[in-house]
């Protein structure tokens, strides 16, 4: 290393190792995600308008579906069946439009003040998909609220909140790293729009949100198996139905999401440069 | 300029990037001094972004490399990331939140000591003048304010090099008088190298210790603004001249539409 003397004495900033690396992630993530907090804070008119989405689907479609019963839910109602899906889907309606962020960011010079920091930049992209996850956790509250509203019976126990909690923080990185991606390659809102609007209702409706896979024609379902939203889906019914709903155990459609979303980040932390490029 | 025994700040060598056919650095050298104020001047679309781009890692080279605080841009993109400051050309500052939370972001993302955090936020906000504006939310900042906080951003961590591409372009007279006032300041109390990039010669010739003249990519002169000057048999010359005589030509701005509208972007969001 040809670090010289003087360097040494003047180099302001600490460079950590071992246990205070890890600690200096924690603190590059609380960056990032204190800055999400923080812009939040300070308009949060974005988070009421989110809930008209999922009002509508639970309130129209979710009624509308309750009075016909051709969907079969097994031993639970359309609304239950139906109101982890809508939660999924907003997660995902919300995560998969992440990406303008850093077009906007690009526009500007802000991402390039990020990747001049000695940040790294696996962090920088997993702090974002985890920024990506207040939103979702303000839609889980308000999806909550509605359904139980609407009288849904749901699983509210400690440790099935928890649990949420997790897979909504999950289900948020994921898509929104996988919007940072999209981002990183198209550069321009328009194409990014474009893209977003031409992904959203092909993962939502090849997915198990809205009906069961088990009434999918054959040539959807394995569309259906390797769309996340599935998972998440999944991983939701488990959670928040009171005996476990899913298709899959738990622990499987969490390690789904989990091996998706770090995938994603590996991917985006090498495009994510370009960005300032 | 000060006779220094210190190794240099930044020494290029044979840095050189091309885009495809394009060649927009060519295999270039200069150094700078430690505490020295040094500008790369030149014309829209003369290299002068990407060669900073590059210096601050953000663009790898197709060739050469260099040193910026006694460590290889190439091998040790990281450890240059720990000694330098940069502030961009397009506005770096969160419009959505205040003064002090940009600074509590870059704080915590240049992992500042936790105790010293809040006094290092502070004492930036005080040097800038930006005390009293602390929790203000940028929107509402004046154009010369959003500069002067981007300086302060870059600044907490005290960097040995600040990089400043074009600071002041979007600014009025005032403004831009302000900036200099506290770039000079900043070398003076911190002993902070400077490099920044201007296509505004007056700038270059008010504020660089040293400087040099590109064109389409080459370095085609380099020393003080004095020293250029005095070259050209000419009497009262001025830093223009001095690229024309280097460039053989005159020096045109503009850049073409994209450079145009990002330009006139920053003068509108400055306003």
């Amino acid at each position: 290393m040809s670090q010289s003397v003087s360097s040494e004495l003047i180099s302001a900033v600490p460079r950590p190792h071992g246990t205070d690396a890890v600690l200096a992630a924690f603190t590059q993530v609380g960056a990032v995600v204190g800055l999400e907090a923080r812009k939040l804070a300070h308009d949060p008119s974005e988070l009421l308008l989110r809930a008209v989405q999922p009002a509508l689907w639970l309130v129209i479609f979710g009624g509308v579906f309750s009075t016909i019963h051709v969907i079969p839910t097994g031993s639970y109602t359309y609304l239950q069946f139906l109101t982890p899906g809508i939660l999924a889907q907003s997660v995902l309606f919300i995560a998969i439009f992440y990406g303008i962020a850093s077009i906007r960011e690009r526009e500007l010079g802000i991402i390039t003040k990020f990747l001049v920091s000695p940040t790294p930049r696996a962090i920088l992209v997993g702090a974002r998909g985890l920024s990506a996850s207040i939103r979702g956790l303000s839609q889980a509250l308000i999806v909550m609220l509605l359904a139980t509203g609407l009288g849904v019976a749901l699983n509210l126990s400690p440790a099935s909140l928890a649990g949420l909690v997790v897979t909504i923080v999950l289900g948020s990185a994921l898509f929104s790293t996988l919007s940072m991606i999209i981002a990183s390659l198209v550069k321009t809102q328009e194409r990014f729009l474009g893209i977003g609007q031409l992904l959203t209702m092909p993962l939502f409706f090849a997915s198990n949100a809205i009906y069961p896979i088990s009434i999918m024609p054959v040539w959807l379902r394995p569309f259906a198996l390797a769309n996340p939203l599935t998972y998440l889906v999944d991983a939701l019914r488990n959670l928040m139905l009171p005996t476990p709903g899913g298709l899959f155990p738990l622990w499987e459609d969490l390690g789904v999401l989990f091996a998706v979303t770090m995938g994603l980040i590996l991917l985006e932390a090498r495009l994510y440069p370009r960005m300032a490029q | 300029m000060q006779p220094s025994s210190a190794p240099p700040v930044v020494v290029t060598q044979d840095l050189t990037r091309r885009f495809g056919q394009l060649t927009a650095v060519h295999p270039l050298r200069v150094s700078v001094q430690p505490g020295e104020i040094f500008g790369l001047i030149g014309p829209n679309g003369a290299g002068k972004t990407t060669t900073i781009k590059m210096l601050t890692t953000l663009l790898p080279p197709t060739a050469g490399t260099a040193s910026v605080a006694g460590f290889d841009i190439v091998r040790e993109p990281t450890e240059v990331r720990r000694n330098i400051g940069y502030v961009p050309q397009l506005i770096s500052a969160d419009a959505q939140i205040t003064g002090y939370e940009n600074l509590w972001v870059f704080a915590r993302l240049y992992l500042i000591p936790p105790a010293e955090r809040e006094r290092r936020i502070r004492s930036a906000l005080e040097f800038m003048g930006l005390s009293g504006v602390a929790d203000e939310l940028v929107k509402n900042y004046s154009g010369g304010m959003i500069r002067r906080l981007e300086i302060a951003q870059a600044l907490m961590h005290r960097p040995r090099v600040l990089f400043m591409d074009e600071p002041t372009v979007g600014l009025d007279p005032i403004a831009r008088e302000a900036v200099w006032e506290q770039i000079v300041r900043l070398r003076r109390e911190y002993g902070t190298s400077v490099v920044l990039t201007t296509h505004y010669m007056e700038e270059a010739d008010h504020l660089c210790e040293r400087v040099g003249v590109l064109h389409r990519g080459r370095l085609v002169a380099s020393g003080s603004p004095a020293e250029l000057k005095a070259g050209l048999e000419q009497a009262d010359a001025s830093l223009e001249d001095v690229f024309v005589h280097y460039a053989g030509e005159e020096m045109e701005l503009g850049g073409g539409y994209r450079e145009a509208g990002r330009l006139r972007r920053v003068a509108v969001r400055l306003e």
